[in-house]
């Protein structure tokens, strides 16, 4: 294994550190052994998750590496076997089961270990620390008998540990603290007693400003005695006392440490001898130990950069962090306590949700320094990239805490807006660049596969909500357009074609696809630019009947087997006796099913398409309308009885929808249009549920708009309160007129305005408020259409070319489809089953 | 129309021997759009494809639903190639004008007819 002309590099300690610096310089050379020593029984494992044992994860779910992998990177692994020496002169370590090693490079990964006050009794049997596997294991088993139970330390390691006593069952568990917060390091005191009052309300009880000064007990714990004279009775007691570095190896052999204990290294993790290094918790690099896993990690990296002859240097690390802590996320970030008048504070709390947040800004209020986030720390992530890229704060910085409020665009910076170099996991060193690439480039296009082509995201996992905004953000960069385009024929949105073909003036889809696409079209993109012709210069829509759906170039709807149905218009669903005996007498002539629709007209089904002009020949003479069933445009606008007859009614809505529907029928949009007139507040229109809805109230009527039936259905939203019938009728002209302008192709209101930044509160402003100035213009195209609206089927009828291609076969035009079959049904037919 | 019989009769007297069936006039078919011709007890969608200056013949009968429909489809073209398709307006099922193939990844296809265009006059050829 231990091949004689490679340099041998011994590592001593197998934590995630040691592990890590493996890692990184088999993925850098193969010209090293590599031999590593751990005093721990298993491969080295994930700490940072370790109250996770209590989960139900095992010690081989938080190993960091499978069984096989030392072996198959031809990694030398001594397990349960501390170095007891180094000798320096000889470069040889000396394994505690008598091996004996020889090294070129050096690489201490010995970590830390608990701190233990030397508090009289912490020998006593119940009092445990929180640092390893076996760690826990002690306490697992001890737990079973024990009923009350402490945690000496309120910092994050304390916490921690408070929470596995919870998982381990213990009904009472308390938290003892030195200082007079929680979290000292990380938190001031207004968050601390936020997280103090969350804390509680999760059966944890918090004391603070606590100094012990005895532990209790007959050979085993009883009881704490503080100094204050007071006393807390226990079976059990953790120490979490903060971490004390493992430098007595080093000690030994004559290294330099520190006065507080710590390896003292240079910016290249190089102890005093230049051939040692030491790296995480062990490490002391200006006066500082880096007690997290990510600079760990990056002086990993730095070490394995060096030997294998790259340069590279640590320069201390941020020591930013956001954890959740008993499902209370916690974060802290930058320069956490900054006060005037080296900077200013903005702070918003909410002690009803458990919300605390602040961030310190510089005193131009351009830059972000640092801040503390406590039950809601969604925005670390954000915050920390725009500290760590010194990007410029919004006009309002307190938006980067509060959202976007009124319906305003965000104000805080996207991640799109970060550089490139922005650095997203810091555990594994991966830039905002090497993700967006490796999903432009096609390698990824999830979180999954980012996590295997990068390992962002497979340390402390804290980026993860960053990588994925950066994922969907940069497939929307890249294909959010691809998405909205029309078909492969045409790279423009629906909005940009209406666009383009009002402002050249093309009347036909020929000339729109010369100009503007290419290939020869498809069953997509006819129909879709048929639409915006229609909706353009309202122009008949059979001069180009091929280039529309089946149901527009037949001005009715296909149904099963064939056949059509055909559908009058009814306005508001008011209509005479003598026009109902027509229908009557015209499905009895043409052999039709009748039924009363959804939107309170008549639906005839079963018609061959050789009658269709016949049929449409009778209803037109007795004064019915095509009522556009087949089109995407106006369908019905249902109303009440209004207050011409109803007792309740406040307004006629049977006029006012009758009105209405006049108006806008024919009208080409996006997608089918609905409405409804309500007469009173009992709302029986279900005019909310409409893609426009009038209400009528006592000073005039209420205008809902983009509501939805259907299979995804939403209630209409308020666009305007107690206006008149003239008003209304603008903002109506108004709304429909841009909804034509600027949904995609079979989109309904209700989505359009799902989808539109701002919602309501935009839409309002562009109707209303005008916001966009194109108020003026959009009124004026409506009223075109208004003045240019013909009967599509009245045109179809009186014109002799057009009727000829209402035939089945062309070589004989009198001969109808032998293949429609009809089923008997309740005294009428259906179709034949398919 | 009896004059169109009439020229049935002598294209099926005539032409035995190329098969050819005289279907319409060329002014029958929409441009870049279908028609539905019957020959015997077969129906037969015919589509005059301007934009490219070519015809298409198929069987009527979309095989998704067994509907009489497909000249009533929308035709249109895909890919890099410019393959000429029709799809069936009932469920927007495409097929491959030049092969008859499904390209709405289903297993059935359609059948085809060569076309023949000569003054005016839509023939399409019938294997026997």
């Amino acid at each position: 294994m231990v091949a004689k002309n490679k340099k041998n590099i011994v590592i001593i300690g197998n934590g995630m550190v040691g592990y890590k610096f493996c890692e990184k310089i088999i993925a850098k050379s193969d010209d090293f052994n590599l031999i590593v020593f751990g005093e721990e029984p298993r491969r080295a494992y994930d700490r940072v998750h370790l109250s996770e044992y209590f989960n139900g994860k095992t010690a081989e779910d938080l190993s960091m590496s499978p069984a096989n992998w030392y072996q198959e990177n031809h990694i030398t692994l001594h397990l349960s076997d501390p170095v007891l020496e180094i000798n320096r002169q000889n470069k040889t370590v000396h394994s505690q089961k008598g091996i004996l090693q020889p090294y070129d490079y050096l690489v201490l990964a010995t970590g830390s270990s608990a701190f233990v006050p030397n508090i009289p009794g912490v020998e006593k049997e119940g009092v445990f620390v929180y640092r390893t596997i076996e760690d826990l294991e002690l306490m697992k088993n001890y737990a079973l008998k024990a009923k009350k139970g402490a945690v000496m330390g309120g910092g994050l390691l304390g916490l921690e540990a408070a929470k596995a006593l919870l998982d381990l069952g213990i009904a009472e568990t308390h938290v003892i603290e030195f200082a007079p917060r929680l979290m000292p390091r990380q938190v001031d005191s207004a968050g601390s007693k936020l997280l103090q009052n969350k804390l509680q309300d999760l059966g944890l009880q918090i004391h603070l400003n606590k100094s012990t000064s005895e532990i209790v007990g007959d050979g085993k714990i009883e009881a704490l005695a503080f100094n204050d004279d007071t006393q807390l009775e226990l079976d059990m007691l953790v120490i979490s006392a903060g971490i004390r570095p493992r430098d007595e190896l080093a000690k030994l052999s004559g290294l330099e440490v520190g006065t507080r204990g710590g390896i003292l290294v240079n910016e290249k993790l190089q102890t005093s001898d230049p051939n040692i290094f030491a790296i995480g918790e062990c490490a002391l690099y200006k006066d500082m130990i880096y007690g997290l896993v990510a600079p760990g990690y990056e002086m990993a990296e730095v070490v394995a950069a060096n030997i294998c002859r790259q340069e590279k240097y640590f320069y201390g690390f941020d020591m930013s962090t956001k954890l959740k802590l008993i499902g209370v996320d916690v974060a802290s970030f930058g320069d956490a306590f900054v006060t005037e008048p080296e900077g200013r504070t903005i702070v918003f709390e909410d002690t009803h949700k458990g919300i605390y947040k602040r961030i310190n800004i510089t005193n131009d209020g351009k830059y972000l320094l640092g801040g503390i986030l406590i039950g809601d720390a969604d925005a670390y992530n954000i915050l920390l990239q725009t500290i760590n890229n010194k990007i410029i704060l919004p006009p309002n910085p307190e938006d980067l805490i509060l959202g976007s409020r009124g319906g305003e665009t965000d104000g805080g910076a996207g991640v799109m807006s970060l550089p490139d170099d922005a650095l997203i996991c810091s555990c594994e060193a991966v830039t905002k660049g090497m993700i967006c690439s490796a999903v432009s480039d096609g390698t990824a296009s999830s979180i999954d596969d980012i996590k295997k082509c990068t390992k962002a995201g497979t340390g402390c996992g804290g980026c993860v909500p960053l990588v994925k905004d950066l994922i969907t953000g940069t497939m929307q960069e890249n294909g959010v357009y691809i998405k909205n385009v029309i078909c492969e024929h045409f790279d423009y949105s629906r909005q940009e074609l209406l666009d383009l073909i009002k402002l050249n003036k093309i009347k036909d889809y020929d000339t729109a696809l010369d100009h503007f696409g290419k290939g020869d079209g498809c069953e997509v993109c006819k129909p879709a630019i048929a639409n915006i012709l229609a909706g353009v210069w309202n122009d008949l829509i059979l001069k180009q009947d091929t280039i529309q759906d089946s149901n527009d170039r037949f001005l009715a709807n296909i149904q099963k087997g064939g056949t059509y149905s055909v559908v009058p218009r009814i306005p508001g669903g008011e209509i005479t006796p003598e026009k109902l005996i027509v229908i009557g007498q015209v499905a009895q002539k043409y052999n039709l099913y009748t039924k009363i629709t959804g939107g309170q007209r008549i639906d005839l089904f079963g018609a061959h398409l050789s009658d269709l002009p016949a049929i449409w020949e009778e209803l037109i003479d007795a004064g019915f309308e095509s009522g556009h069933a087949y089109g995407k445009s106006l369908r019905t606008v249902k109303s009440c009885v209004g207050s011409t007859w109803c007792r309740f009614g406040l307004q006629d809505s049977v006029s006012f929808a009758i009105e209405v529907e006049d108006r806008y029928k024919g009208l080409r949009s996006p997608h089918k249009l609905k409405g409804g007139v309500s007469g009173c507040i009992r709302e029986c229109a279900e005019a909310q549920s409409k893609d426009f809805g009038i209400i009528a109230t006592e000073k005039g009527y209420n205008l809902y708009v983009c509501g939805n039936g259907g299979s995804k259905p939403q209630h209409a939203l308020l666009l305007a309160a107690d206006i008149d019938k003239e008003t209304c009728i603008k903002y109506l002209d108004r709304f429909l007129m841009f909804y034509v302008r600027t949904a995609d192709p079979l989109t309904r209101t209700a989505t359009w305005l799902n989808k539109m930044e701002g919602g309501i509160t935009y839409l309002k402003n562009v109707i209303i408020n005008d916001s966009l100035g194109i108020a003026e213009e959009l009124e004026a195209a409506m009223h075109y259409h208004v003045d240019t609206y013909k009967c599509e089927w009245k045109a179809a009828i009186e014109n002799p070319e057009m009727r000829k291609r209402f035939a089945h076969f062309v070589n004989a035009p009198e001969e109808k489809d032998p293949t429609v079959k009809f089923a008997p049904m309740r005294e009428q037919v259906k179709a034949e089953a398919w | 129309m009896s004059e169109i019989l009439e020229l049935n009769h002598q294209i099926e007297t005539t032409a035995v021997s190329e098969n050819l069936f005289f279907a319409c006039y060329t002014d029958d078919v929409p441009q870049n759009g279908g028609a539905c011709v019957k020959y015997k007890d077969t129906q037969i969608a015919i589509f005059n494809f301007t934009r490219r200056g070519e015809w298409y013949a198929t069987q009527n009968l979309c095989p998704h639903k067994q509907q009489m429909a497909l000249s009533r489809g929308m035709i249109g073209s895909t890919g890099h190639d410019c393959e000429p398709k029709v799809a069936c307006p009932f469920h927007k099922k495409t097929f491959s004008l030049k092969s008859g193939d499904c390209l709405s990844g289903d297993d059935y296809s359609i059948k085809i007819y060569p076309v023949l265009i000569e003054e005016g006059k839509v023939y399409i050829r019938i294997d026997k």
